[in-house]
């Protein structure tokens, strides 16, 4: 069904497309490439996607923009060359599925003279791209590493559930340790949750048979950090003080604010990134202000504090 | 009449009982000794009642697979359905909510939309196959796409969540039972005995396997081969609903990412407990077995250090494919 809204949305774009060509001919168009919403992350970035073209299209009248949602790298490469072919873009926004079979189509896009963003992910050739956005996954677990080693002076045992196995989740994980190193943390057990709440809620399950004490837990995302708090919740057990997610899924993002001593802190990797990307692009199609290099968007650490200016109601994720 | 058609065919595999059972106990027994060995705490009630609660969603599936696989049948779509089913169950009790309050009477309206949606779907995946003469593999991969869009559609891409309240109060289903006995198991169990019936000791059972083992035949015996196929693929909905209604109150929630590979999972089940692919010969108990070792592979490699958790797939992959030529080798023997 997400395929119709994209059906929608690019029969919508090219109606409104067709209406703006004729009023001028100076029309530019940007199209979008992102993969389709298959888990909460992804559909937190689809809803910030739509949001920001909708913004920008009011606000730039000679800006057109396709949005398509591809749900596997083929897909994405179709997607990227009808563009193309159909559409005369000037410039890509491109979050890659997967950086190797996408870096061929974009590099020819971007030899053709079309304005390539490359967003979180990054292509396997360097210089492709004329600008990258890029989400900081090494930063991600460094500054969770950090909150663990300042929440915990004593040090103490804890268990990380993993991700997919991907670069992604390696870089991650190579973050958090090298920050929690010489802290007196011990990671006592690893295990891949997948990002997903069934799996990270089995894992936790099995960590609290297996180890009498565990301190506190690395979740390392806010759906794993679900399952996490389903497993805790359903035992009597009270020795595991805190659990870490990340992302900055808003119903966590809502715990922090409210003082829960379960997540004290969220760590964000904000979906929102491609909103940066799509806006940055069109300030560099509409001006003179220089916007080519990289990006870089840090992870943030979400306290009590903070937390308000991280919440977003609206947001599906 | 079914008995004679089954007998002309091939021998039947229960001529040679005594090995082709004791293939995946064994290799359940050898599991649990390994895992006991591995883990002190692998024997704890607390740790079996894990394993036996979280494996028995896809047990509750499986036992209704074992039906439409013994009628020849398979069904691919049985995760995404039970996806859809949750999320759906977690949109009517939500906008039911104001109106009904949270208490008995939300929770049974849940449960009825959960198994009428069960059997809606298993009927229209039925009336493809059989009505229409699709071959079962492409109708259930067709369903299994549409059913894991809508969901994702209904989430608008995140995940749909159940009221809190309504969270905590339905949440002793999954996780309370009797004398310590959690529900799912209990409710598992419940749909395993009559399973078991089922297949061995009633028409409808007979029935299955004649289809699945020669329709032709079964037809000019005087089964009715088409509504036998359709009530199994109504029975493995109704069950996929049963499975989701023990499912939602674990974690209030469901998404794109809920139920993803049950259908594979289950079907594992089927074949390591000496269910035939193609149809012909079932067994409940041995899709127990098989569901029992999958749960356990899981929870040993989880509860030890001996494997790179990047390996894990590939420990379960040898069990699985271990557990059923153990199977086929003792059959060829005995």
């Amino acid at each position: 069904m997400s395929y119709m809204k994209t059906l929608l949305a690019g029969t919508a774009a090219i109606a409104i497309a067709g209406s703006a060509m004729a009023q001028d001919a100076e029309t530019r168009v940007i199209g979008v490439s992102i993969p389709a919403a298959t888990h909460g992350w992804a559909g937190g970035m689809n809803f910030h996607a739509q949001q920001a073209v909708e913004r920008l299209e009011e606000v730039y009248p000679q800006l057109d923009f396709v949005l398509s949602t591809a749900p596997d790298a083929g897909t994405q490469v179709n997607d990227i060359e009808d563009m193309v072919a159909t559409r005369n873009i000037s410039a890509l926004v491109v979050l890659p599925f997967e950086s190797d079979p996408l870096t061929p189509p974009v590099q020819a896009v971007a030899d053709s003279g079309v304005w390539v963003t490359v967003v979180d992910r990054g292509l396997s050739v360097p210089g492709i791209e004329d600008l990258y956005v890029a989400g900081d996954n090494t930063g991600f677990g460094r500054v969770s590493g950090e909150y663990m080693a300042s929440k915990m002076p004593d040090g103490g045992n804890i268990v990380v559930l993993r991700g997919i196995p991907t670069t992604i989740d390696n870089e991650r994980v190579a973050g958090f340790e090298e920050a929690i190193a010489g802290s007196g943390i011990e990671v006592i057990d690893m295990q891949h949750g997948n990002w997903n709440r069934d799996d990270s809620f089995n894992v936790m399950q099995d960590f609290l048979s297996k180890h009498p004490q565990i301190d506190a837990v690395w979740a390392s995302d806010d759906d794993m950090a679900v399952g996490v708090l389903a497993a805790i919740e359903a035992t009597d057990r009270t020795d595991v003080q805190f659990v870490l997610g990340g992302a900055g899924m808003k119903e966590m993002v809502q715990r922090v604010m409210n003082g829960d001593t379960m997540i004290p802190a969220d760590v964000t990797y904000p979906p929102s990134m491609i909103a940066t990307a799509i806006e940055m692009t069109a300030v560099g199609l509409t001006s003179t202000a220089p916007v080519s290099g990289t990006f870089t968007i840090g992870s943030v650490l979400i306290t009590p504090e903070n937390a308000e200016q991280f919440y977003y109601p609206d947001s599906p994720f | 009449m079914t008995t004679q058609t089954v007998t002309t065919r091939t021998p039947p595999p229960r001529r040679l009982p005594s090995m082709s059972v004791l293939g995946p106990i064994l290799a359940l027994v050898i599991l649990v000794i390994v895992g006991a060995l591995m883990n002190s705490s692998f024997l704890s009630a607390g740790n079996i009642n894990n394993v036996l609660s979280r494996s028995a969603f896809i047990g509750i599936i499986a036992v209704g697979m074992t039906f439409v696989i013994t009628a020849g049948g398979l069904d691919l779509s049985v995760g995404s359905m039970a996806a859809f089913i949750a999320g759906l169950m977690i949109l009517v009790m939500n906008a039911a909510l104001p109106s009904l309050g949270v208490g008995v009477p939300i929770i049974l309206l849940g449960m009825a939309v959960a198994l009428v949606a069960g059997i809606l779907a298993g009927l229209l995946n039925g009336f493809f196959i059989t009505t229409l003469g699709i071959e079962a593999f492409i109708v259930t991969l067709g369903s299994m796409g549409i059913y894991r869009s809508l969901v994702t559609w209904l989430a608008d891409g995140g995940t749909l969540s159940l009221d809190f309240d309504l969270r905590t109060f339905y949440r002793p289903v999954y996780f309370d039972g009797i004398l310590g006995i959690a529900w799912p198991i209990i409710v598992f169990a419940a749909v395993v005995i009559v399973g078991e019936i089922l297949m061995s000791r009633t028409r409808f059972g007979r029935h299955c396997a004649a289809t699945g083992s020669n329709a032709h035949v079964a037809h000019y015996s005087a089964v009715n081969v088409d509504r036998t196929r359709l009530a199994t693929y109504a029975m493995l909905g109704l069950l996929v609903g049963v499975a989701t209604i023990m499912y939602v109150p674990r974690l209030g929630s469901a998404s794109a990412s809920t139920g993803v590979l049950w259908e594979l999972e289950a079907i594992a089940a089927v074949i390591i407990g000496g269910t035939v692919l193609k149809g012909g010969f079932g067994r409940v108990w041995g899709t127990v077995i098989g569901v029992l070792i999958l749960g356990l592979i899981d929870n040993i490699l989880n509860l030890t250090d001996l494997v790179s958790p990047y390996l894990n797939g590939a420990i379960q992959g040898v069990i699985i494919v271990l557990a059923v030529i153990l199977q086929r080798e003792a059959k060829a023997k005995g």
